[in-house]
């Protein structure tokens, strides 16, 4: 009598135990990947406030950290230089891209605008493809790939790295943002453009800012992610579709909001995966996407909006 | 009034210009074959700028429903015993019923919110068709039954460019009767300004939705043909590029304008023709010409050059 007892006790205790490992597991490879999505998130909001431009380009900006550095890591530069040099080539794409891409259709209407970044997009694919090649490329893990076990889960350590890394860059821009001059000079102009032109903010300035700003935040979490998720030239449409989904799930425009969707974003994908189907993970995602968007058309975290005449 | 009635045969005889005399002229199934896919895809375009350029609503999911259409026209005739007529008739209406369901409550969205709805909506169709393998053949994609009419079988390029020819001639016509029609004007309204619209009684939802719809039948029915030209599908028929492209066409062409996504067909679809021959730089110049005619002509290809002619002969 007792030993069955305790048999199911002890069963019951490992399925829960079994349960929760999993379910860490889940989330934690699910926040890996939300934390790249939110990334691109947030470098489309920091885009979309200073000059309105929903940046379909914005995953290419990634496709670039993670192609320059592996291509420059396999040349032989250190690990930390081919990272820099991958962040100073993004942010030069993404001056070129403000200059001659945006600068000359300012004004344009929106869908003008998604057009030209979405060409953007398409060419830098294109010339990733004829300067690097069509291949997978790596990274090594920057500290080891040894799993680091938790709770009967196992987290590989580059992970962490997503995750810090993506933690400190979302407090940097934060204190930027709040604490420096320049930085509330680009919250005047995402505010309103006009006004802070008149105060003397130099808005093109900004704009140029907030491409080169958006271009170093993809490059470093493609530099990130890649020891994960490996990298090719045409990575970068479905982070832009994930970011921009993100972007609009926190409320388009706040950048709280657009890391949090792009959370919300990765952990359903990551437990849609793991519980329902690994082939309708993304649809899981989408339909809950739908779901709030129906609920709360202005996104989760979305200012009530009035339309004037 | 009169120079409305003129400008509208005027497009009318253009058209049927540029289906015929290269038709006769073309001899090549590879250039037939071209035009026919310039034809199907204007026609889905041409569906798509109904809602864009009168109703003022993006959808970035509209490559879905050509999905619908292409996969109903396979898939029922093949696994179900289906007459082919009757599944092509029930994957158009099935469209436009999805439209019609899900139409209600997306379109309540605004700007950037719609635009990511009906991704959404446009991923979780193409989901369901390469997942599905059992029915659709997942990403290797499934053959297309031949279409046979009185025991005579339809499968050449050049039947199928005179087919989609005389689809787009009669899409354009039914395009132009909507425009003209109150339904139209009320369309235009609401893409001017929706509030001042709606002060003027009219149901902004209510249009919205009809645009919604018809834009879904229309690519449907692009859908329908594209399968049976074709004579195989894969998801790519539906996938996010697809309705990428479809946008991209509308908005090169020219936004409200019937000629418009023709032409963005046009341009788009003898872009990729002519560089699959520098199939390395294929992609990068594709996207350098879509930013170059967006910087240079932002109202769009057909808008630009009617203003350009306008104010020569002003002048």
């Amino acid at each position: 009598m007792l030993l069955p007892r305790n048999l199911k006790a002890l069963c019951r205790l490992w399925v829960a135990d079994r349960f929760m490992a999993e379910l860490l597991q889940f989330v934690i490879s699910g926040l890996t990947v939300g934390a790249v999505y939110a990334l691109v998130a947030l470098g489309f909001t920091l885009i979309y406030n200073a000059t309105d431009v929903v940046n379909f380009a914005q995953g290419e900006f990634v496709m670039i950290g993670g192609m320059v550095s592996a291509f420059a890591y396999a040349a032989g530069v250190p690990l930390m230089f081919a990272a820099m040099l991958a962040i100073i080539v993004a942010i030069i794409v993404g001056l070129i891209l403000y200059r001659f891409g945006i600068e000359p259709a300012r004004g344009a209407s929106s869908v003008v605008l998604i057009i030209i970044t979405i060409g953007a997009s398409i060419a830098m694919r294109g010339l990733a493809a004829l300067v690097f090649d069509k291949q997978f490329h790596k990274l090594p893990a920057f500290s080891g790939e040894a799993a680091i076990r938790v709770l009967d889960a196992s987290i590989v350590p580059q992970a962490l790295w997503v995750l810090g890394g993506a933690l400190v860059i979302v407090a940097a821009l934060w204190l930027f943002l709040t604490r420096t001059l320049f930085g509330k000079a680009v919250l005047a102009t995402a505010a309103n453009r006009m006004a802070a032109q008149l105060v003397g903010v130099n808005t093109s300035f900004v704009m140029s800012f907030s491409f080169a700003a958006s271009a170093a935040i993809g490059a470093i979490a493609g530099v990130l992610v890649t020891p994960i998720t490996f990298t090719s030239y045409d990575v970068g449409t479905a982070l832009a579709l994930k970011g921009f989904a993100a972007a609009v799930l926190g409320g388009m425009g706040n950048p709280l909001g657009a890391v949090a969707g792009g959370l919300i974003i990765g952990l359903l994908e990551a437990l849609g995966a793991g519980y329902v189907s690994s082939s309708y993970k993304d649809a899981i995602a989408f339909m809950v996407l739908i779901g709030v968007l129906m609920l709360m058309p202005g996104g989760l975290f979305g200012k009530a909006h009035t339309e004037r005449v | 009034m009169s120079r409305l009635l003129s400008s509208r045969y005027a497009a009318l005889m253009f058209v049927a210009l540029v289906v015929i005399v290269p038709g006769l002229m073309l001899n090549s199934s590879f250039y037939l074959r071209v035009g026919a896919l310039i034809f199907i895809f204007g026609f889905a375009a041409l569906g798509l700028n109904l809602l864009m350029g009168y109703a003022g609503q993006v959808s970035l999911g509209h490559a879905g429903f050509i999905g619908i259409g292409a996969y109903a026209t396979a898939v029922l005739p093949t696994h179900f015993g289906w007459n082919i007529f009757a599944a092509m008739a029930a994957g158009v209406a099935g469209a436009g019923l999805i439209a019609y369901i899900v139409g209600g409550p997306i379109l309540r969205l605004k700007g950037h919110y719609l635009a990511v709805a009906t991704l959404a909506l446009g991923i979780l169709i193409s989901m369901v068709i390469s997942n599905e393998v059992k029915y659709t053949g997942g990403p290797d994609g499934m053959a297309v039954p031949r279409l046979e009419v009185f025991g005579f079988r339809l499968r050449t390029a050049q039947h199928w460019y005179w087919i989609s020819g005389g689809v787009l001639f009669l899409g354009i016509v039914a395009a132009q009767n909507l425009i003209e029609s109150p339904t139209g004007r009320a369309l235009r309204a609401l893409h001017d300004s929706e509030v001042a619209a709606g002060t003027l009684g009219i149901d902004a939802a209510r249009y919205k939705l009809i645009a919604f719809v018809v834009s879904a039948v229309y690519a449907a029915i692009s859908g329908v043909c594209f399968a049976l030209l074709n004579g195989h599908i894969t998801p790519d028929s539906a996938s996010f590029l697809r309705s990428v492209e479809l946008v991209t066409m509308v908005v090169i062409g020219g936004m409200g304008s019937i000629l418009g996504a023709l032409v963005g067909a046009a341009l788009l679809g003898l872009l990729e023709q002519l560089l699959a021959q520098f199939h390395e730089v294929e992609t990068l110049i594709l996207g350098l010409v879509m930013m170059a005619v967006m910087i240079f002509m932002r109202d769009g290809i057909v808008p630009t050059l009617q203003r350009l002619l306008f104010s020569r002969r002003a002048s």
